[in-house]
């Protein structure tokens, strides 16, 4: 973790080796600390080698999808005399989730040799950073970042004197959920409305103004440096269970536990491991009652299904969920559970870009519906009513905001159907939403 | 022709064009997806979900609107997950949306009532009170927009933004909180910004003009051709009793797609003018007298042998080629048509091709020159002026140029109203007009286009090619057509560009004429 708490030993830290170190934040300070070595020699390299070797490394999408980086980078058109672009997608708003966050605070440089080496790999000559609008801090200390790299000469026409032209561009977004959708995220950048796109054609074809375009999250990006560095063997290697799951993953842990916050371990690790040993466990006199383990767009876990977990991608799903962004939210025995899921939709509603008719509506109503039932005035039709809604709002529209949304939703009314139960029979108090 | 490909939409094989969308593909096959956002003319978002469809090994339901046809595709628009996937957007769509119908313009023409009866649920689950609310709005121009009624399937926004190219419109707000903004300082003045009231598939976007004149079910319905500019686009011309309430655009892929402008739409109220001169009238005693056909027709004969040759025809540019053929026949002598060009610039929609508001406000003008008519408005008062006979045929003339025609030996007119003759003419026979007759006009680009009326002709009323004919019969022998196929035959023998075109063949969107420049 780093910040503010000392890393715990189980942690295995490579991304976040300088949280809390104000000095790695200048472009002075990440050289003297090996920065900027992987950028070097991947300017030596061709872009297939530099592609090879991150499929080589196994690493996969640290935004949510865990699609493999390389092969998406393999995507893009060869020699088709179009401008490329690499998009960075540092908006990072889905709920429970914080660590690109942190990555942006603490190693800035760190996201931006990434991403030089990314749009480089991929033969694009400009990267774009899109930072979420409430990211002030983090947005301040990018922007110094990026103007001491073209002082330094690393970013630039002549990036590190290798003759290159590689640009940083930073984009802030204006606060929506919906822009960290990767192709409403493009939209947005042109100055259009965030509305997601129809897939296909999908982003190597026509991405961000029409050309082709990869876009990455921010701690893929920051990982692939380390690759270089030290080979993709290594990072390979970083792994306790599935091999399909490589490498390092920041959790950002929050909720019901002792010592929120980010915790970087290898893909693999039991998650009781994290939330008891790690995280400090359960607060005082507490158990363990449910997980959310990959932000908020995600099915709930019970707490039996937790303690078996192993996270890494294929772990997770294994239980029902799936690892997402890794914004792990806790909750223990003190929680309501309707009231959770009912604020959870909520925001969902709240987002929804209101493009698809299903997530619109849809996400609107199931908020209504469970306000009801807290309320005291659900009826045992409700439920059946909730699930076959949630039907109708998955895998029905053209992005998952309406999923994501229709799956707490159900895990929750599956996994915690007594809680519900006793709002509609009046056994529970009302709440007040 | 491009490459075919061949795929089974529900069970019903179709060969289409490769990058055909599966909708249209459907189209062919005798089905209609059920959609609301895509429509031909636009860009297709894919928002509404409406269409979506089953396509076998696919893994999840497509939008049939952005789906293209694949080889050996199999689709099925009414499996058990695609009506319920339809069933669930209706009755998402249901839920925000009021049940004003018995109040709403769109009742009856409605395409969420459609759909909803077809495969709608009976009845609702939504049992929450409120609905979501907003005001009615001026969108300015003839446009209201009643936003509770809005099912956001933004047609109207990309209509302004791709076709119109004026982008003043936009869906405001996120979630079930959306609904169309409009920026304040423009409002809807495109000259073409009517059109989003016909692509509005529920009764949100409404004209104020025909805001509750009627019921769409007490519609009457008739193909017909604006008169409005030289154009030609092809309109549908709706009456409820009798009366033109509205006129529409009718699809014309080469002429006009699904729009028309704002001054077309607006130009109907002529249509229902109550002081139609209903009967012949001939001058008896210094007084026009109305009298009976046989009468009118002769004293209209007589006055053209009279003239013995020395007739300056002043002719409508709403004249059919018909009337305009038949009264060269009757006349001869020189025939000028009234093809009045406005001083405004042409008014162009952006997205289609070769449209425009033009700039000569007639329809026919095209067709008139073929038949040897001179647009030269104003050689044709000057000759009128020492003619032996002024034949005015449905020609608008101000106080002024009536008086002009004092000049002539006789005047004779065809009329439809009642205008400046009653000191003037010897002869004035009652004459129908666009909108009560058969007949066909030819565009600026030489494309020939019928007509069918939409209204009965007042009183004795008759087309002037029929008119006309009688009278050229009686001056001078032959036959007369009796019928509109019949004398377009007269026309094209006169025109030799129409001479290659069967009415059976011109169908409701016309064709072009044989060597006319189509640009």
């Amino acid at each position: 973790m780093g910040f503010p708490h000392p890393s715990h030993p189980k942690e295995t830290v490579v991304l976040s080796k300088y949280f809390g170190d104000a000095g790695a934040r200048t472009h002075q300070g990440w050289v003297e600390r090996g920065g900027y070595q992987a950028l070097k020699k991947a300017l030596g390299m061709t872009p297939d080698q530099i592609i090879e070797e991150v499929k080589a490394s196994g690493l996969r999408g640290r935004g949510g999808a865990g699609f493999p980086t390389g092969l998406k980078w393999s995507f893009m058109p060869k020699g088709d005399g179009k401008p490329h672009f690499l998009v960075c997608n540092a908006d990072e708003s889905e709920p429970g989730t914080f660590k690109d966050r942190e990555i942006m605070r603490w190693t800035p440089h760190a996201l931006i040799e990434g991403c030089a080496v990314g749009a480089y790999a991929i033969g694009a000559e400009r990267a774009y950073i899109y930072i979420r609008g409430e990211f002030t801090e983090p947005w301040a200390i990018m922007e110094k970042a990026v103007a001491e790299a073209y002082a330094a000469g690393t970013l630039g026409a002549n990036a590190m004197g290798s003759g290159k032209r590689i640009d940083v561009v930073l984009h802030r977004g204006a606060g929506a959920y919906i822009c960290g959708e990767e192709t409403a995220l493009m939209n947005s950048i042109e100055g259009k409305r965030g509305n997601p796109r129809i897939k296909p054609p999908f982003p190597a074809q026509a991405g961000l103004f029409a050309l082709p375009t990869t876009i990455n999250n921010v701690e893929t990006l920051a990982a692939v440096p380390h690759i270089l560095n030290r080979g993709a063997e290594w990072y390979k290697g970083l792994c306790l269970s599935s091999p399909k799951s490589t490498g390092t993953k920041l959790f950002s842990v929050c909720g019901h536990v002792q010592r929120p916050g980010n915790y970087e371990i290898t893909m693999g690790t039991p998650m009781m491991t994290l939330i008891d040993e790690m995280c400090g466990g359960m607060k005082p006199g507490r158990t363990l009652k449910a997980v959310i383990p990959g932000g908020s767009s995600v099915p709930i876990m019970n707490a039996a299904e937790a303690k078996e977990c192993l996270l890494d991608y294929e772990g997770v799903v294994a239980k029902g969920s799936m690892l997402g962004s890794a914004g792990m939210i806790v909750m223990d025995d003190s929680t309501d559970m309707v009231r959770m899921i009912m604020r959870l939709a909520k925001f969902y509603a709240h987002e929804s870009c209101a493009q698809c008719t299903q997530c619109r509506e849809g996400t609107a109503w199931t908020v209504k519906i469970l306000e009801r039932i807290l309320a005291g005035e659900g009826e045992a039709k409700d439920l059946d009513l909730l699930m076959d809604l949630a039907d109708n709002m998955t895998g029905k529209t053209i992005c998952v905001l309406s999923d994501s949304c229709a799956a707490p939703v159900v895990s929750g009314i599956q996994k915690f159907r007594g809680e519900f139960e006793a709002y509609l029979s009046r056994r529970r108090a009302p709440a007040v939403a | 022709m491009s490459e075919l490909v061949n795929l089974t939409i529900d069970g019903t094989p179709v060969s289409v064009p490769k990058g055909t969308m599966l909708i249209e593909a459907a189209k062919q096959a005798g089905v209609l997806v059920p959609h609301y956002c895509y429509h031909p003319s636009l860009p297709s978002p894919a928002v509404c979900r409406m269409c979506l469809v089953d396509v076998e090994k696919a893994p999840k339901l497509a939008p049939a609107c952005v789906t293209a046809v694949a080889e050996g595709q199999v689709v099925h628009t009414q499996s058990e997950n695609a009506k319920k996937a339809r069933e669930g957007v209706l009755e998402f769509l249901l839920i925000n949306h009021p049940l004003d119908c018995p109040i709403c313009d769109q009742a009856g023409e409605c395409e969420l009532q459609d759909y909803v009866f077809q495969e709608g649920r009976s009845s609702t689950r939504y049992e929450e009170y409120a609905k979501r609310y907003n005001p009615v709005e001026d969108f300015g121009k003839d446009v209201l927009y009643v936003a509770n009624r809005c099912i956001l399937c933004t047609r109207c926004v990309r209509f302004m933004d791709d076709v119109a190219e004026e982008p003043v419109l936009c869906v405001a707000e996120r979630g079930d909180r959306a609904f169309i903004g409009i920026d304040p300082a423009h409002k809807l003045t495109h000259e073409w910004s009517g059109n989003v009231v016909d692509l509005c598939p529920v009764g949100s976007l409404v004209s104020k003009d025909f805001l509750h004149k009627a019921r769409a079910w007490d519609l009457d319905k008739a193909p017909s051709v604006c008169t409005g500019c030289s154009q030609g686009c092809n309109v549908t011309v709706e009456t409820r009793d009798d009366a033109v309430v509205r006129l529409k655009p009718r699809p014309n892929l080469e002429v006009n797609r699904h729009f028309i402008c704002d001054t077309g739409r607006a130009d109907y109220r002529w249509m229902n003018r109550g002081d139609r001169v209903e009967a012949p009238l001939v001058r008896e005693g210094g007084k026009l007298a109305a009298t009976d056909w046989l009468k009118g027709l002769d004293a209209l004969a007589g006055l053209v042998k009279q003239a013995a040759g020395n007739v300056v025809v002043l002719a409508s540019g709403k004249a059919s080629v018909e009337s305009l053929a038949l009264v060269k026949k009757l006349a001869g002598g020189k025939l000028f048509v009234q093809a009045p060009v406005s001083k405004d610039a042409e008014r162009p929609l952006a997205g289609v091709p070769n449209l425009a508001l033009r700039q000569e406000r007639a329809p026919n003008g095209t067709g008139a020159e073929w038949l040897g008519y001179s647009k030269d408005w104003n050689a044709g008062l000057a000759a009128a002026k020492g003619a032996g006979l002024a034949l005015v045929v449905g020609a608008e003339l101000s106080d002024a140029e009536w008086a002009g025609l004092k000049g002539a030996k006789a005047v004779a007119v065809l009329a439809a109203v009642d205008a400046g003759f009653d000191d003037l003419a010897q002869v004035v026979l009652p004459v129908t007009t666009v909108v009560e007759e058969l007949g066909a006009y030819v565009n600026r680009d030489g494309r020939i286009q019928r007509f069918w009326p939409a209204k009965a002709a007042p009183g004795m009323a008759r087309p002037a090619w029929w008119v006309a004919g009688e009278a050229a019969s009686l001056a001078s022998g032959g036959s007369a057509p009796q019928t509109a196929d019949e004398a377009f035959r007269v026309a094209a023998a006169l025109a030799p560009q129409l001479s290659a075109v069967q009415y059976g063949e011109l169908g409701f969107t016309g064709r072009a004429a044989a060597g006319a420049g189509v640009a």
